[in-house]
Order: C-alpha cells, then structure tokens, then sequence
C-alpha cells in the first residue's frame, strides 16, 4: 500500500520536531488569550447562577480539565496502539508526552470538582459514586502507565509493554461520560449534548466554550511542547540532531 | 484444537498447582489470618456505629468490608504464581510459540487459577461470616457474589501479573493499577452483601458485578495474550 | 472589585479552584520547558564534542 508522503513525514523526528516547534507558540498564545477572555467573561460578566449563586463559575474550568484529561488519555492510548501495532517510535513518544498532562488535569478536576461538591453537595467526596471513581480510576491508570514505563530498563521494551496497558484502560473513557446516564451519581447530566440544544444560558454558554477551545488549545501547546523534549531525549547522538543544533549555534 | 488445547493447559496447570501446594495455600492462610485477626484488634465498646445500634450491627459491617477487602488482597497474592513460574523454567516461551492459539492457552491458565486459588476461597469465606456474626442470607450472598466476582477478579490480576512477568518491583503497578480496577468489585460486592444483611433484594449490585465479570473474561485474556507476548519480547 | 473576591460568600471556593488550575497549568509549562533546556544542552554538549554519530532509527511503515 502506497502511502502519502506527508503520513511518512510523521514518522520522522526531526520533522515532527521542527513542525511542532513552529505550531507550538501559535497554539500556545491562541489558548491562553482564549483562557483569558474566557475567565473574564466567566468571572466577572457572565450572571450568578439562580440556584448555586456565584460558586457554579466552577463550570468554567472543571469540565475543562476533565475533557483534557480524558482527551489526553484517548490520545495516549491511540498513540500507544499505533506504534505498538506499526512499530513507530514517535507514536509512542506522543504516548510518553500526553501522560504527564493527562494525569495533571485530572487531577485538577478531581480537585476542583471536590471544591465544587462542598457548598453544592455538602461533601467534597463520595466513596462509591460512579464518575467519580472512574475519573480516580482514570488519574491511577496515568500514574500506573508512567510507574509500569518507569520499571523497564529498555525504553522499546517499557513503550511496548506500557501500551498494553494504555490500550487495556481505554474502556475507562466511555465508561466516565456515561456514567452519568447509566447510573445515579451526584453528578448532574451532560451539559452539550451533541443532539439537544444546549441547557445552559447563552451568557454562560459562550464562556464555557471559549473555555473548552482555550484548554484544548493550551493541551496541545503544552503536548507539543513535550514531544518536543521527548524528541530529543530519544534522539541524542544523530546526525540529524547534530545538525540540528550546531545549524541553531551558528 | 482450540478445545483441546484449553483442556490440556488446565489439566497441566492444576497438576502443578497440587504439587506446589504453597502456592495455593498461603493465600488462603494470609486471607485466614487477616480475616481472623481484625477483630482482636477491634475493642467491643467501639463496635456499635452508631448510637442505639447493638454491637451485632457493627461487627456485621465490618466484618463485610474485611472480608471483601482480604478476599481480594488474597487473590493479589496468586499474581506470582500465574506466569512467574513458567517464564522462570522457559516453558512459557515454549506456549507462546506452539501452534495452539495464546488465547486458548491463557484461559487454561486462568480458568486453573480460578479453580486453585478463588474456588477454596468462595468456600473458606462463609466460615468467617460466622465470626462476624452475619446472618445465614448474607453469608449466601457473600459467597454467590464472590463466585460471580472471582473470575473479573482472576482476569484483572493475571493483566497486572502479564504486564510486570520481567519487571523487578511490581508492587508500583499492582497498587496503581490492578488494585483501582478491583475497586468497582470491592464497592459493589460489599453492598450486595450489606443489602442481604437488611434483607433487601441485592439484584442491582449482582447484575454490576456480573457485567464486569462477562466484560473482564470476554476482553481481559485478548490484552494478557497481548502483554505476554511483548513480556517475552 | 472586592464583590469579585467574595463571590457572594463563595469566594475561597471559586478562588481556589481557579487557582489550583492555573498552578497544574504553569507546572506543566515548567516542567515541559525545563526538559526541553536540558536535552538541547546535552544535545550541545555532544554535538561540541565530534563523536561519531549513530543512524537514526527509521520507522518502519
């Protein structure tokens, strides 16, 4: 099967790297201006909610850091599966980057939705509660990938091993968003759905989008950023890095 | 031959189990240990959870959540003895390239661990029910949702057993991973458990378990092939 | 302005919250920008260095 050169010019390092070094700084800029305005807007301009007053401009970040947690953790694994199944180092690299983010971010949300649950539910946590177990689940299978990577000596050995894993664990995804359709949690249903109109004001509404673009785009800029290092951490001694950085001193 | 081959794995597999007998029977002395042991660490006063409650209904709480959490802790237990033993002496090598599928080879494996290490424990278990002084319905309930929770049980350990087959320290992987996923088991067991205490119908809680199990053993031994695989890489 | 603080009595919640974010944000640029410093470095110090190289490992696709 022939394939499109610009699918090859993905598997290779210094290509990926130089592409990710001009993509990152308009990623990052364009995510933090849209964070910006959209914590604005959510702080100061959008109104106080009827029912939770001023504490439900949560929902400006919380939902934010879940979906990037989970977005990473899709990225992770898909990642993991193609270079496990088609042998290509950067694939894994990615796998490598997203982790670290992904575990940060939901850790986030587990720590911002407890905020949340304080004044709304009356307690930060709730032992048994279906989404937020998994969503727990979700931080240990990160945590469980880097520590797994970590007990490996050889670096293919520990990408190929730990993508097992990555793979096993997906099912956690879908079972996180439903959770709160299968079951009753404390956790109030989704906000967008994909077929309603959505049920929130549109004074809230814009923020919390804006928000959603920002938070992707700064996921993407802070991935790119650590592919980047991946990159070269899994390339010193090449020819091409060696051009690379005697090009970049000259 | 996919048949066969299943068959001649746990036919092999219990064989060696008998004639390695403590590597079945630790686990089952740790659970009677830990099992047995909670309550002399448990003063009668403190026993009641809450004010006008009689002692009997704190035990009884508490003796579910020993008894689910030393179960599965037991089970951690048996991780060694999955593929340890067969990577150690080659023999798994020899599995992974014979011409039976890996699939049919691992659920021999599992299937003889569940009959070794989970079956003696579905039956040790209700006799602690009696030390916790749990009633005839929820010790039933307690060794019916074990038996529905064992296998998921035997297929999530054998996934933390598969993936660290070469690695130095597995304890990381084990508390992080195989442990979390175990936790849905752990809730639901106990609360079916709990409801057959208060002589409540404990369908929802067993209808979950079931689910996890059929979902564990239908998908579970396809990433332990997998991990197997790569283990010996 | 102090009505944006206090977030109608809220304020210690939201503020965390938000702040917690920004905290989990800024490590990851942190730690992202560090590496990437240590591995051109070291990267620098062998290319300085005239060792011969190795061939890239090619993706097999």
């Amino acid at each position: 099967m022939k394939l499109p050169l610009w699918f090859h010019r993905f598997g290779s390092p210094p290509y990926v790297y130089g592409l990710a070094n001009s993509v990152a700084p308009w990623l990052g800029g364009a995510g933090l201006i849209l964070v910006a305005i959209g914590s604005y807007l959510g702080l100061a301009v959008a109104p106080p909610d009827y029912l939770q007053g001023d504490v439900y401009r949560i929902i400006y970040i919380h939902p934010q850091t879940a979906y990037v947690g989970m977005m990473a953790y899709t990225l992770m694994a898909v990642s993991a599966g193609i270079g496990f199944i088609w042998h290509i180092k950067l694939a894994h690299a990615v796998a490598v980057s997203a982790a670290p983010i992904g575990a940060s971010f939901t850790f986030c949300a587990l720590v911002t939705g407890a905020i949340w649950g304080r004044p709304t539910w009356g307690t930060y946590w709730e032992w048994g509660d279906p989404r937020l177990m998994f969503e727990l689940l979700l931080l240990f299978l990160f945590l469980g990938y880097l520590a797994l990577r970590a007990s490996f000596d050889e670096r293919d050995k520990a990408d190929r091993v730990s993508a097992v894993l990555a793979f096993v664990g997906i099912v956690n995804v879908p079972i996180i968003h439903y959770s709160v359709l299968w079951w009753n949690t404390l956790h109030q249903g989704p906000t967008i759905s994909r077929l309603d109109a959505p049920a929130m004001d549109t004074a809230m509404l814009v923020p919390f989008l804006i928000m959603v673009a920002g938070f992707t785009a700064v996921f993407y800029w802070l991935l790119l950023r650590r592919l980047q290092g991946e990159i070269l951490e899994r390339e010193q001694g090449t020819r091409w890095l060696r051009d690379f950085v005697r090009g970049t001193a000259a | 031959m996919a048949g066969s081959a299943f068959l001649s794995i746990l036919r092999r597999d219990l064989r060696l189990a008998f004639r390695r007998v403590s590597e079945w029977a630790n686990p089952l002395l740790f659970f009677t240990a830990v099992a047995g042991m909670f309550p002399l660490a448990l003063s009668p006063d403190r026993l009641a959870m809450s004010p006008g409650e009689g002692e009997l209904y704190g035990l009884q709480s508490l003796g579910i959540g020993v008894l689910w959490m030393a179960a599965l802790l037991s089970s951690l237990m048996g991780l060694d003895r999955l593929f340890l033993n067969d990577a150690d002496d080659g023999s798994m090598e020899q599995l992974v390239l014979s011409p039976a599928p890996l699939l049919s080879i691992v659920y021999g494996k599992l299937a003889a661990h569940w009959l070794v290490s989970a079956l003696p424990l579905i039956l040790l278990v209700p006799v602690f029910g009696l030390v916790y002084q749990l009633t005839a319905d929820a010790i039933a309930m307690l060794a019916f949702a074990l038996f529905l929770a064992t296998p998921a049980l035997t297929v999530l350990v054998a996934i933390g057993a598969a993936l660290t087959v070469n690695v130095r320290s597995a304890a990381a992987v084990i508390g992080l991973v195989v442990l979390p996923l175990c936790a849905p088991i752990l809730i639901y067991g106990a609360r079916a458990t709990a409801l057959a205490l208060d002589a409540e119908s404990a369908a929802q809680p067993l209808y979950l378990i079931a689910s996890f199990t059929f979902l564990a053993v239908s998908l579970g031994p396809i990433a332990i092939a997998a991990a197997v695989r790569v283990g010996l890489e | 302005m102090s009505e944006l603080f206090a977030m109608g009595g809220d304020g210690p919640y939201v503020w965390s919250a938000y702040g917690i974010t920004l905290a989990v944000v800024i490590w990851n640029v942190w730690s992202a920008r560090a590496r990437l410093k240590r591995n051109l470095r070291a990267a620098e110090s062998v290319s300085a260095t005239d060792e011969p190289t190795r061939r890239a490992k090619v993706s097999q696709l």
